[in-house]
C-alpha cells in the first residue's frame, strides 16, 4: 500500500521529507502522473498542492520578488504581484499546457522535473532568479537557477530538501523584457525551443543583457557568448547580426522527432537578433 | 437553433432543421457505453505480441519459463479455428503469423495473451519473445519501385488502373501553350480519433462468437470473422458499441482487432476485451496512404486547359486491404473538376514493409486534389490570370464531360460553390503588414482550391452493394430504423430519425434508431464513401414510405382517420410489430466500364471551393491561418448543424494535414506514437472557419443530399500550399509543409533567386 500524507504547514512537510525521503512529493502531479503511468507505485505520497505557505507571489522587504513553489501558472496569470517584471513568466504560463494544466501545474514542479523543454525555465535564467530550498534540519538556502540545475533533468536538491520558492531580485530601472516560445502547435505543445531575455539601454547601449534558452541544449542554458556580443553596443542591425553569429557559435541543438538542429538554431539566432531590434523600439 | 420542442411538433420540420442529437444526451452526461467501459464476468485483458521487425520469416515463438504463466492464455496462429486470414479484397493478410510464415511490418501481429488484468496482460506479453530471421526490407514508395526488395507480385505493385481519354497525351502537351511539370508528395496522416480500437469477444454454449466494439462496419467484421472461425453466419453476431471517432480508421481494422479478440476468447473460455492505448494504435492501425503524384499539365495562352498527365503512386503498406479502392479513387479524382479533352492517368499501389496504409476520409482524393490544384494554380501564376478566373475558365459546367467520359446532367454545385466562396473572401489582405507581433516580420498570402468528390462507392460498386435498411412499427406505436449504417459522431442516428419521421409524417422522438447489430440489422453496406445519408438514408426513406402506405392502406380498410402517429399506435396494437426493407437501386443512366476505367464514376459529385489566408512569421517560419473560407454543396442539408460539423471538421483535419501532421517512421516503424508528438491542431491552432452550405439538390438522394463527409477533407491542403508561394514566392510541393521544410526552402531560395515566372515551365 502506498501512504498518502497531506501536510498541513511547511514544518510538517519538512519533517516528513526528512523521515521520509523515498516518498514521492506530489504537487500538481501533471509531470508524476505521465511518467508514473507504468512505473511501480512509491511506498509513500506527500501532497503538496495547495500547501498554502508554498502558494502565491509576494514582495519582499528587500524588493525582491518570492514566489512559492507550489504556485499554479493559474495563480501566476491572475496574480496583480510584479506584474510588470513577471511578463515573460505570464506570457510562458500561458501557453503551458492549456487551461486544465495551468490550474494544476506548478513552478516546483517544472523547476524539479527539470526538463530540457520546461516552458518556465530559461526565464529564471533571464530574470536571474535564484531557486530556495528548504529542509528540517538545515533550514533554507538559496541557489542561482544556473546552479540548480545541474545536468539532463538533474538538479542539486538534497533528498530531505524542498523546493520552497523562487526569488528575482529587483529590477533595474527600464529593463526591456522579451518571451517566444516555439512549439509543435498553439497548446498543448512541447517546446522546439524558447527564448527568455531581458536587457536594458544605458546611453544607447545595451547593457545587462541576461539570455535564457531552452530545448537547445541538455539542460536550459544561458547565452553566455550572445550577452557578451550584444553588451556595450546599440541595438543597431549590426549588433543584431553579430548576437546571431554569437549565438551559432555557441549552441549545437539536436535533431529530433520534434525538430530539426538546422531549424532550433536558425530560429534561435533570428529571435535572438529580433530581441535586440526590439531594444532599439521605444518601450 | 429552432426550439426543439416546437421542431418536434410538426413532422414537416423534421428534415432540413438541426435537432437536438439523438445521441447527444447519454453522451454528455457520459452515459453512454464505448468499448472499454463494457465488462463481463470473468472477463479477461488481451494483449498483443507484435513483430517489431520489419521483414523476417518467423522461426519460433517462446514463452520465458521463468515467468508465472498461471491464469494466462497465449494464443497463437495455431489457435485460429478457421482460415488464418483476415478477409478484405485479397486473402493476403494473416490475422496472426504462423511459425515458418513471413513477418512483413514491424507492428505484425503474432502471439496474443489474455490476463485476468491489463497490467498482467502486459507483463506476460514482454515474456514472450520471437526469433524472427530477418530479411532486406523496403520503406518508401521509390525502394518498393526500385524492386531489390520484392514484397508482392515480381514488381512490387499490388494494382495498378490506367485512364484513357482523347488522343495521344504527349502529342496533345507538345501542342499546348505551355506545360506545368510537378511532382508532389503527401505524407501519412493518423486519423487521431479520440477513442483508440478496441473489441470485446464472447464465446456462448452453442458455440456462437459475439463481438461488440468500436467500429464502422459491422458487416466486414462479420465476414472476416465467420472464415477465421469458420463458423456459419449466424453463429457469429458483430455489435457496435458507441463509437469515439473513426474517420477511416475502423473501416478495415476492426476485423483485424476483432479477429484478435474472438480467437483469445475461444482459447481462454472466456469473454476477452481486447482495447488499444494511444502508442499502440498509432503504431498498428492504419493511416492515410503516403503518395507521390507526378503531374503534367498542358495549358493555352488564354489558360484553357488541353491535356493532363499524371502518375500516381501510393504506398500500400504491407498487404494489400483497402489500397486498390483507394487507389481507384485518387485516379478518379486526380484531374479535378475541369474540362480537359485529352487525359491519361495511371495509377499504381505499391507494397513496402509498413504497417498497411487504409481508409481515412477523402479515401485517395486528397491525395490527387493536392497535385492538380497546385498544378493550376501555376499555372494561373505563370500565365498571369487571376485564380478564381483561372478555375472559372476551366471548370466542369451542367453537360459537361468527365476525364472517364460521364456526362454532368445535374447537381453541378461546381460554379455555385466558387462564386460563393469568392464574394464572401474579399479583396485579399495586404501582402506586408507594419511588424505586427512585437517586430515580427510577417508575410502574407492567399490561396484558393478548387475540387469535387464522388459521393457513394465508385461505379457500379452500389448496385454491388446493393444497402438495405428497414424501417419497424414496434410495440406501442414507436418506430424503428435497423441499418448497418454506424454513428460514429457524424450523426448516422439523428438522420436516419429525422428522415424516417418526415417519411413517415411522425414525430421525430417517436423513431428510435439503435446501434447496429448484424443479428437483428440488414447489411447497409459499410458506414464509408460519403454514402451513409446519400445512399443509405434514401433507402431508410424509402423503407418508411412504403411502411407508411402498408399502415395507411390497413387504416382506410379499417376506416380509420387520424394522424399517422395514433395510427401507427392503433396499427400496432392490432397487427403487432410489421416492417418494411428497401435495397438500394441505382439512378437510371449510370454506367461504369471496370475494364475500360470509363462512364459513370460516381451517381453524383458534392463541389468545394476553399479560400485561405495565411500568415508566415519570417523569423520562426510558423503558419497562421487566418482565416479560411469553404464553400461546399451538399445537396440539401438535412441537419444544418451536423453538416457544418462535418465541413468544419474535415477543414481542420485537412489544414492539420497541410501544416502540422507528420508521422515519422523509422525502419517501417511509427517513432512518434504519443499524442505529445504525433501532432494534430489544437483549438487554438483553428482559425475563425467560415463555413458556407451550398445546396444544388440531387434529385435521387433524400431531400436532395448527397455526400459531405469526405470532400471538406480534400482541398484546403492545395488552398494552404498555393497561399504559401503566394506569401512566400516558393513553391510548397509537399504535404505536410512544417515550418522546418519552410525554413529550408526559404533558405534555398535565397540561395538560389528564381523569378516566379520562370519557374516550373519547360516550354
Ligand atoms: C498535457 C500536458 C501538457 C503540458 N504542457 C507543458 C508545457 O507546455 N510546458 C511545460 O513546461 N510543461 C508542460 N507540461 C508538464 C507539467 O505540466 C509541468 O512541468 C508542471 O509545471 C509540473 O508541475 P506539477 O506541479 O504538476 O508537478 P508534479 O507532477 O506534481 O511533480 C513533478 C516533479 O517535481 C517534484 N516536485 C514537485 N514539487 C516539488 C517541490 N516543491 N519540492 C520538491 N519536489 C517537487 C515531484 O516529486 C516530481 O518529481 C505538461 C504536462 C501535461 C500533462
Amino acid at each position: 500500500m502506498t501512504a498518502y500524507l497531506r501536510p498541513n504547514t511547511l514544518e510538517e512537510a519538512l519533517a516528513v521529507r526528512e523521515a521520509h525521503p523515498e516518498y514521492t512529493i506530489l504537487a500538481g502531479g501533471t509531470d508524476l502522473l505521465v511518467s508514473g503511468h507504468r512505473v511501480p507505485p512509491p511506498p509513500g505520497i506527500v501532497d503538496l498542492f495547495d500547501l498554502r505557505p508554498l502558494r502565491g507571489i509576494a514582495r519582499d522587504g528587500d524588493g525582491s520578488l518570492r514566489l512559492g513553489a507550489a504556485t499554479t501558472y493559474l495563480d501566476v496569470l491572475s496574480s496583480d504581484t510584479g506584474r510588470e517584471e513577471l511578463s515573460i513568466l505570464r506570457a510562458a504560463a500561458r501557453e503551458i499546457g492549456a487551461l486544465q494544466i495551468q490550474a494544476r501545474g506548478t513552478l516546483g514542479g517544472n523547476l524539479v522535473t527539470s526538463s530540457p523543454v520546461g516552458d518556465t525555465l530559461p526565464v529564471w535564467l533571464a530574470l536571474g532568479a535564484e531557486v530556495e530550498l528548504s529542509s528540517a534540519g538545515r533550514g533554507a538556502r538559496r541557489v542561482a537557477y544556473d546552479a540548480f540545475c545541474t545536468g539532463y533533468r538533474q538538479t542539486d536538491m538534497a533528498p530531505d530538501e524542498l523546493v520552497t520558492a523562487v526569488t528575482i531580485p529587483p529590477p533595474a530601472p527600464g529593463t526591456r523584457r522579451f518571451w517566444r516560445k516555439v512549439g509543435t502547435r498553439r497548446a498543448q505543445s512541447i517546446s522546439k525551443l524558447m527564448i527568455a531575455a531581458t536587457a536594458r539601454l544605458e546611453n544607447g547601449l545595451i547593457a545587462e543583457p541576461r539570455i535564457g534558452l531552452g530545448a537547445l541544449a541538455d539542460r536550459p542554458i544561458r547565452g553566455v557568448a550572445v550577452e557578451r556580443a550584444m553588451a556595450g553596443r546599440p541595438p543597431d542591425e549590426d549588433t543584431a547580426a553579430r548576437a546571431a553569429r554569437a549565438l551559432a557559435a555557441e549552441i549545437t541543438p539536436i535533431d529530433d522527432v520534434r525538430s530539426s538542429a538546422d531549424y532550433r538554431l536558425t530560429v534561435a539566432t533570428n529571435l535572438v537578433a529580433r530581441f535586440v531590434r526590439l531594444l532599439a523600439e521605444p518601450a | 437553433m429552432a426550439d426543439p420542442s416546437r421542431v418536434s411538433g410538426d413532422p414537416a420540420l423534421a428534415v432540413g432543421v438541426s435537432i437536438p442529437r439523438v445521441d447527444g444526451r447519454a453522451k454528455v452526461r457520459g452515459r453512454a457505453l464505448y468499448v472499454d467501459d463494457l465488462t463481463a464476468e470473468g472477463m479477461l485483458h488481451g494483449q498483443t505480441v507484435r513483430s517489431r521487425v520489419p521483414h523476417g520469416v518467423l522461426r519460433a515463438i517462446r514463452q520465458d519459463p521463468d515467468f508465472d504463466w498461471s491464469g494466462i492464455t497465449v494464443a497463437t496462429a495455431a489457435d485460429i479455428p478457421g482460415e488464418n486470414v483476415v478477409a478484405l479484397i485479397e486473402d493476403d493478410q494473416p490475422a496472426l503469423v504462423p511459425i515458418g510464415g513471413r513477418v512483413r511490418h514491424p507492428d505484425e501481429a503474432v502471439a496474443l495473451v489474455a490476463a485476468p488484468t491489463r497490467a498482467r496482460a502486459r507483463e506476460a506479453a514482454d515474456h514472450i519473445e520471437l526469433d524472427i530471421e530477418p530479411l532486406p526490407a523496403s520503406f518508401t514508395i521509390e525502394e518498393s519501385l526500385a524492386g531489390e526488395v520484392v514484397l508482392y507480385g515480381d514488381d512490387n505493385v499490388m494494382r495498378r488502373f490506367d485512364v484513357q481519354k482523347g488522343q495521344d497525351v504527349e502529342r496533345a502537351l507538345a501542342e499546348a501553350d505551355f506545360v506545368i511539370d510537378g511532382t508532389y508528395r503527401t505524407g501519412p496522416q493518423e486519423q487521431m480519433y479520440i477513442e483508440p480500437q478496441g473489441v470485446m469477444a464472447a464465446w456462448d454454449d452453442q458455440g456462437a462468437c459475439r463481438l461488440t466494439g468500436s467500429m464502422q462496419c459491422p458487416y466486414y467484421v462479420h465476414k472476416a470473422i465467420a472464415r477465421l472461425t469458420a463458423l456459419p453466419p449466424e453463429k457469429v453476431v458483430i455489435a457496435q458499441s458507441v463509437t469515439g471517432g473513426g474517420f477511416g480508421g475502423k473501416e478495415e481494422y476492426p476485423s483485424m482487432i476483432g479477429a484478435h479478440a474472438a480467437v483469445l476468447a475461444r482459447a481462454s473460455g472466456a469473454p476477452v476485451k481486447l482495447v488499444y492505448d494511444r502508442d499502440e494504435d498509432i503504431g498498428a492501425t492504419t493511416k492515410r496512404h503516403p503518395a507521390r503524384v507526378h503531374h503534367r499539365l498542358g495549358v493555352m495562352k488564354d489558360g484553357t486547359i488541353v491535356a493532363q498527365d499524371v502518375d500516381v503512386v501510393l504506398d500500400g503498406g504491407a498487404y494489400v486491404t483497402l489500397s486498390p479502392v483507394v487507389l481507384s479513387r485518387a485516379v478518379l479524382h486526380a484531374t479535378g473538376p475541369y474540362r480537359c479533352p485529352n487525359v491519361r492517368i495511371v495509377g499504381r499501389a505499391v507494397a513496402t514493409n509498413v504497417s498497411p496504409h487504409g481508409a481515412f476520409r477523402g479515401f485517395g482524393a486528397p491525395q490527387t486534389t493536392f497535385p492538380y490544384e497546385r498544378q493550376i494554380d501555376k499555372a494561373a501564376r505563370q500565365l498571369g490570370i487571376e485564380p478564381f478566373e483561372m478555375r472559372r475558365r476551366n471548370m466542369l459546367e451542367l453537360g459537361d464531360e468527365t476525364a472517364t467520359g460521364q456526362t454532368l446532367s445535374y447537381s453541378v454545385g461546381g460554379p455555385a460553390a466558387l462564386a460563393r466562396a469568392e464574394a464572401a473572401a474579399g479583396s485579399a489582405p495586404p501582402r506586408e503588414l507594419a511588424p505586427a507581433e512585437q517586430g515580427t516580420p510577417v508575410r502574407r498570402g492567399r490561396g484558393l482550391a478548387f475540387y469535387y468528390h464522388g459521393a457513394g462507392f465508385t461505379g457500379s460498386g452500389e448496385e454491388k452493394l446493393a444497402g438495405r435498411a428497414t424501417v419497424a412499427l414496434c410495440e406501442g406505436g414507436g418506430f424503428e430504423v435497423r441499418s448497418s449504417s454506424t454513428d460514429i459522431g457524424q450523426g448516422t442516428l439523428t438522420i436516419f430519425a429525422q428522415l424516417a419521421a418526415a417519411a413517415l409524417g411522425v414525430d421525430v422522438g417517436l423513431v428510435r434508431v439503435p446501434e447496429p447489430e448484424t443479428g437483428s440489422v440488414p447489411d447497409s453496406g459499410p458506414t464509408v464513401a460519403s454514402r451513409t445519408c446519400m445512399v443509405v438514408g434514401g433507402v431508410v426513406e424509402r423503407a418508411a414510405s412504403a411502411l407508411r402506405r402498408r399502415i395507411e392502406a390497413w387504416a382506410d380498410e379499417q376506416g380509420i382517420d387520424a394522424p399517422m402517429d395514433e395510427l401507427g399506435r392503433r396499427a400496432a396494437g392490432e397487427l403487432g410489430e410489421i416492417s418494411e426493407t428497401a435495397q438500394y437501386s441505382p439512378p437510371p443512366g449510370i454506367e461504369w466500364d471496370d475494364d475500360s476505367y470509363t462512364g459513370s464514376a460516381y451517381a453524383v459529385y458534392g463541389w468545394a471551393a476553399c479560400v485561405v489566408d495565411v500568415a508566415v512569421d519570417l523569423d520562426t517560419y510558423e503558419v497562421q491561418v487566418e482565416r479560411c473560407i469553404h464553400a461546399v454543396d451538399v445537396g440539401k442539408a438535412i441537419h444544418p448543424i451536423i453538416v457544418k460539423g462535418q465541413i468544419e471538421g474535415g477543414t481542420l483535419q485537412a489544414l492539420g494535414w497541410a501544416l502540422w501532421e507528420h508521422v515519422a517512421y523509422e525502419r517501417g516503424s511509427v517513432v512518434n506514437r504519443r499524442m505529445t508528438d504525433c501532432i494534430v491542431p489544437t483549438f487554438a491552432d483553428a482559425p475563425e472557419l467560415e463555413t458556407i452550405i451550398v445546396e444544388e439538390p440531387y434529385p435521387h438522394g433524400p431531400h436532395g443530399a448527397k455526400g459531405v463527409g469526405e470532400i471538406p477533407m480534400d482541398g484546403p491542403a492545395a488552398a494552404v500550399a498555393n497561399a504559401l508561394e503566394d506569401a512566400l514566392g516558393a513553391p510548397f510541393d509537399a504535404v505536410p509543409a512544417l515550418p522546418e521544410h519552410i525554413a529550408r526552402a526559404l533558405a534555398q531560395a535565397e540561395r538560389a533567386p528564381v523569378s516566379k515566372n520562370e519557374r516550373e515551365v519547360i516550354s
